[in-house]
């Protein structure tokens, strides 16, 4: 399986805090994941997770989305970040 | 050489007691950020942060670590809140020691101005007149902590 988590903005658009995944043979790359995602849940969703700003963090590192996925790995889907 | 992120508001005066019950150093440079009480949406009334737990620690903890290798830093300490925040609370306080002011000065702005674009933060403005607004990112904050990575590959 994959954990899949949103925050912020992401969160907020997609009514949605995290969802498990499972890891098959077409989910090679995040990016697969992410194209996956969109085909599944719809126009709102393709349009949130292919905002040009959107950032992409595997096993809470921020990665591009070509990075190959392993089961048990952690997506995260969030926009750019504004602490301090 | 420590991190520290809590929903619950703390005190700057015993985070740099604890940085000091830790290590010695002849500069101490600190930073202490607060809420601003205004945007370019008007007057704030609070702010919510929210953050990555694990991520969160995992990037300020490296992030000391890197400052205190890049300046030569004797001890450090990052602390962060999450939730909700009122006036006049400090958001982030950061602690830096070393054994000259040019050191400590520059391993501080360093921690502050990577923070804001590489921690897992995320702040929603409560606005005085009701509206609930996510913070946008500044491409202020990202050209300067692309201008640390630059300096740091001379």
């Amino acid at each position: 399986m994959l954990t899949v988590r949103f925050f912020s903005l992401i969160r907020e658009a997609l009514d949605c805090e995290e969802l498990e995944v499972a890891h098959h043979a077409e989910l090679q790359t995040l990016e697969d994941l992410k194209g996956s995602l969109a085909s599944t849940g719809g126009e709102l969703w393709r349009e949130t997770l292919y905002q040009p700003n959107v950032v992409h963090a595997l096993n809470q590192r921020v990665v591009n989305t070509d990075h190959v996925l392993a089961d048990g790995d952690e997506v995260a889907f969030f926009p750019p970040m504004t602490g301090g | 050489m420590s991190v520290l992120v809590q929903a619950t508001p703390f005190s700057t005066e015993v985070q740099q007691e604890i940085l000091f019950a830790d290590t010695f150093g002849a500069g101490l440079v600190t930073f202490t950020g607060y809420l601003r009480d205004f945007s370019e949406q008007g007057a704030i009334e609070a702010l919510e942060l929210e953050h990555y737990p694990g991520m969160t620690e995992r990037v300020l903890e490296e992030l000391g670590e890197a400052a205190a290798h890049r300046f030569g830093l004797r001890g450090w300490r990052i602390v962060h809140r999450y939730g909700r925040i009122q006036q006049q609370d400090p958001i982030v306080w950061v602690g830096v020691l070393a054994d000259h002011r040019s050191e400590a000065f520059a391993g501080c702005q360093f921690i502050m101005d990577t923070l804001k674009t590489k921690a897992p933060f995320w702040k929603r403005e409560y606005m005085c007149d009701g509206r609930v607004i996510w913070v946008r990112a500044k491409s202020e904050d990202s050209e300067r902590e692309k201008s640390w990575q630059e300096s740091g590959h001379e």
